[in-house]
C-alpha cells in the first residue's frame, strides 16, 4: 500500500536542486506566468527555514529579505516545476533550524556571518 | 469499477499548480453475472474484485461464481449496452480517461453514537452564565399543536460508516502499468477502503 503512494510522490521530486541550508543567502528564479507571457523573477534573500525534508512533495522553504524597511517572505514549494534554478550565494553560520528571531532584528543585528569551511 | 482507497497527496501541475489527490487502486474487475432487462428488470453487470482463495469461499458462493476465480468483492454497475458484455471479461482503468469526470462512492470514517452538534452542525446552548445545556438538543417541538414529534427530526445517533456518494470528481492522472487511478479532491472513506467509481452520467 505505501509503495505506491511513494510511487507517486517519488515522480513528483526533483532532484537538480543544490543542497539548501538554513540561513544561506540564495536567489530563486521562479517562473511567473502573466497572462500568456512567461519570465522569470528572481527572489533573493536568507533562508529563513525548510518545511517537510528534502525527500518529501509537499516540501516548501522560506526566504526573507527586506525591502524598503518591509520584511517580504516567501515560501516556495521545494519541487515546483515553476523554479527555474536557486543560487546559493553565501552560506550562513547560524546555530538554529528556523531563523525566526530575525524578524525581531533589523539591520545590522540581522546580519549572518558566513560560514568559512564546509562542515561535510 | 471498483477500487481500493490508498490516501492522499499532492502533485504539480505542468504550469506548476499543485493539486490535491486522492490515490486509488483501480481493477481489474471481472465480470461474474450478467443482468438484463428482460430477466431482471434492468440491464447491470454484476463484478467482482480481488481475487481470494478458493477455500475461503462458501458452497453457494462457489456455485454463483461457477468457473470464475472468487472475489473478496462483489457490486453491480449499470451498462450502456449490456450486449457488448461477456461473463468472463475483465475490465481495468482502461475504462476510465484522463481529465474525465467521475462519481466515486464509498463508506464514510465511522464517527459512533455522536450529538446533534456533529451530527448535524447544530449551534448548542451557551457555555457559561447559568447555562446548563452545553452541547444538548434544545427544543424538539412545539406543545399541544402537534403533540408529537415530527419523523426524521434530526437527532443524536449513529453517524457516519454509510455509503457517501461524492459526484463531479476529475481524473487527473492514470497510471496503467500500476492500476493507479490519481482523483482531484478527496473521495469518501477511511485509507484502504473500497471505492467504486462511475462514470458521471448526467
Amino acid at each position: 500500500m505505501a509503495t505506491a503512494m511513494e510511487l507517486v510522490e517519488r515522480s513528483q521530486l526533483r532532484d537538480d536542486l543544490p543542497d539548501l541550508r538554513v540561513g544561506s543567502t540564495v536567489r530563486v528564479n521562479y517562473r511567473i506566468i502573466e497572462g500568456n507571457k512567461e519570465r522569470i523573477q528572481s527572489f533573493e534573500g536568507v533562508l529563513l527555514r525548510k518545511h517537510c525534508g528534502p525527500k518529501n512533495n509537499k516540501a516548501t522553504f522560506t526566504v526573507r529579505k527586506v525591502t524598503q524597511g518591509y520584511g517580504v517572505e516567501r515560501i516556495f514549494p521545494l519541487h515546483s516545476p515553476r523554479i527555474e534554478s536557486i543560487k546559493v550565494l553565501k552560506i550562513g553560520r547560524v546555530r538554529r533550524a528556523k531563523l525566526y528571531y530575525l524578524r525581531e532584528r533589523r539591520g545590522k543585528a540581522a546580519r549572518i556571518k558566513e560560514r568559512m569551511f564546509h562542515r561535510g | 469499477m471498483m477500487a481500493r482507497k490508498i490516501g492522499m497527496t499532492q502533485i504539480f501541475e505542468d504550469d506548476g499548480r499543485v493539486i490535491p489527490v486522492t490515490v486509488l487502486e483501480a481493477g481489474p474487475v471481472t465480470v461474474v453475472q450478467k443482468k438484463t432487462m428482460e430477466k431482471d428488470g434492468c440491464d447491470q453487470v454484476q463484478v467482482g474484485y480481488e481475487a481470494i482463495e478458493e477455500r475461503k469461499v462458501n458452497r453457494p458462493m462457489k456455485g454463483h461464481f461457477r468457473e470464475q476465480a472468487p472475489t473478496r468483492f462483489l457490486r453491480e454497475f449499470k451498462v450502456e449496452d449490456i450486449s457488448q458484455v461477456e461473463v468472463g471479461q475483465s475490465y481495468g482503468v482502461e475504462l476510465f480517461s484522463e481529465g474525465e469526470m467521475v462519481k466515486v462512492s464509498g463508506t464514510s470514517k465511522g464517527k459512533g453514537f455522536t450529538g446533534v452538534m456533529k451530527r448535524h452542525g447544530f449551534g448548542g446552548q451557551p457555555a457559561s452564565h447559568g447555562h446548563r445545556g452545553h452541547r444538548g438538543t434544545g427544543s424538539i417541538g412545539q406543545c399541544a399543536t402537534p403533540s408529537r414529534v415530527f419523523k426524521g427530526k434530526k437527532m443524536h445517533g449513529q453517524h457516519g460508516n454509510k455509503k457517501v456518494t461524492t459526484k463531479g470528481l476529475q481524473i487527473v492522472k492514470i497510471l496503467s502499468e500500476q492500476k493507479l487511478v490519481l482523483i482531484k479532491g478527496a473521495v469518501p472513506g477511511a485509507n484502504g477502503g473500497l471505492v467504486t467509481l462511475h462514470k458521471n452520467a448526467r
